[in-house]
């Protein structure tokens, strides 16, 4: 280690010498190597961190470069993980660096992670997160949590000696589409550079023992209005338990296909009036609805299951056809045998084919 | 009672922020905040997990409120 390099930290009060030691000897996996990935990267590798790995199965293109800024145009098209190694080489060539070409799957994770110290989780979907979760809290790693949203992020020390993890704040993976990511929704280029330093920090602190971290808490930053709001939550045990990886975090899982049947087919079974379940709002149900179906709402289903007759085929409607699928689900928990169908389009559909 | 709004739920309400004033309207739980929320703003019910805070705490759904107390209406993130 050359001391002259990191002088100006090892000369802080309570980082220090001893400081600088430990993140020498550290080894700390980056998951995912872009917009949160770079700042990351860029800051523990300059700090002096012994030995990084990066998870990115991504390529530089020329929409990233506004955040991402550890790469240049010259890079666009080129793997993620080989350009970031050659620019954090040229930055530190002390730095052991891995590089993994490939995403993060049920099949790599628990290799993978079980190498490092403590993950930081810097990617950019929901199964990548709740897999992050789920191989840290089975491999009892802490690891430093991001995520962004517009001009808002957060960030949080989830599994540091038992305490509280990603489940304990979100015990469920949302489904598709339910959250917009940041190519759908946008993101300002500044705002994964302050939550990634800022995970970047909580990283330093827990590696090196110094400051209060962010466990049992969740930052949240507003970058609109400059403000940062901790939240404080507990552990829920049940969430340390985990011992083994869901077969699937993917949201295309097999089992979870979902059987629809088509407005147009809807249409030609009227006559026979079919059992039609709309499980809109009250208040689009009194606007408009099929004759003869049988209002109950989503958020109601499960309480009046009894107004349902499971021996004929049940036929799930709303607007667009999103929340009949949600009710299709939580039906089929309960009445596995029974024959259910989620209408395509919904009444979207059905208006525009039928009238 | 302040309601703050965060990530995907301040852009299905359209504020960051509502105020309950209205004392007969006044959500007397966390559940029953989040049940009138969803009646007012039906896109929310989508959201599978929705965490709320009240005074900067993570609450539950039988966690009462009162008037004096500042909500956090927070739903996952997941950009990067």
């Amino acid at each position: 280690m050359n001391n002259q390099r990191y002088t100006r930290q090892t000369i802080l009060k309570g980082f220090g010498i001893e400081g600088q030691k430990k993140l020498a000897e550290a080894k700390v996996l980056v998951v995912g190597a872009g917009g949160l990935g770079v700042p990351v990267l860029t800051y523990l590798n300059a700090m002096g961190v012994g030995a990084i790995g990066i998870v990115d199965n991504d390529i530089v293109s020329l929409t990233n470069l506004h955040r991402q800024v550890l790469y240049s145009e010259s890079d666009i098209g080129q793997s993620k993980v080989k350009a970031a190694l050659k620019k954090l080489k040229a930055q530190n060539p002390n730095t052991e660096i891995v590089i993994f070409n490939t995403f993060l799957t049920t099949k790599n994770a628990l290799e993978i992670i079980a190498d490092y110290d403590i993950v930081v989780d810097a990617s950019d979907n929901f199964p990548t997160r709740y897999l992050v979760n789920d191989s840290c809290v089975i491999l009892k790693k802490p690891f430093v949590y991001g995520a962004l949203h517009g001009y808002e992020g957060q960030v949080s020390v989830f599994n540091y000696k038992d305490g509280p993890t990603y489940r304990c704040l979100f015990p469920n993976m949302p489904n598709e589409n339910e959250v917009p990511n940041c190519n759908e929704h946008g993101v300002l280029g500044i705002i994964p550079g302050i939550i990634g330093n800022l995970q970047a920090l909580e990283t330093i602190k827990v590696l090196t023992g110094i400051g209060d971290l962010l466990s049992g808490k969740l930052l949240i930053f507003d970058g609109l209005q400059q403000s940062y709001q901790k939240i404080k939550f507990k552990l829920q045990p049940e969430n340390i338990k985990i011992e083994k990886l869901q077969d699937f975090y993917e949201w295309n899982d097999p089992c979870e296909i979902v059987p629809t049947i088509e407005a147009q087919e809807i249409q030609k079974l009227l006559v026979d009036k079919p059992q039609i379940i709309d499980v809109r709002t009250i208040e689009e149900f009194k606007n408009y609805h099929l004759p003869d179906s049988v209002h109950i709402p989503l958020n109601e289903l499960k309480a009046n299951t009894g107004k349902i007759n499971f021996s004929l085929p049940v036929y799930l409607l709303c607007q667009s056809g999103k929340r009949s699928e949600t009710a299709l689900k939580q039906l089929r928990e309960q009445h596995p045998q029974s024959s259910l169908f989620s209408i395509l389009g919904g009444l979207n559909q059905y208006l525009a084919l039928c009238s | 009672m302040n309601v703050l709004f965060f990530g995907i739920a301040k852009d299905i309400v359209g504020s960051s922020q509502i105020t309950f004033s209205d004392e007969f309207k006044r959500p007397n739980s966390v559940a029953d905040l989040k049940a009138q929320l969803i009646i007012s703003y039906p896109e929310l019910s989508k959201l599978t997990s929705l965490a709320v805070a009240v005074n900067s705490e993570y609450a539950e759904d039988d966690v009462s409120l009162t008037v004096d107390d500042e909500i956090a209406i927070i739903p996952p993130v997941s950009g990067g």
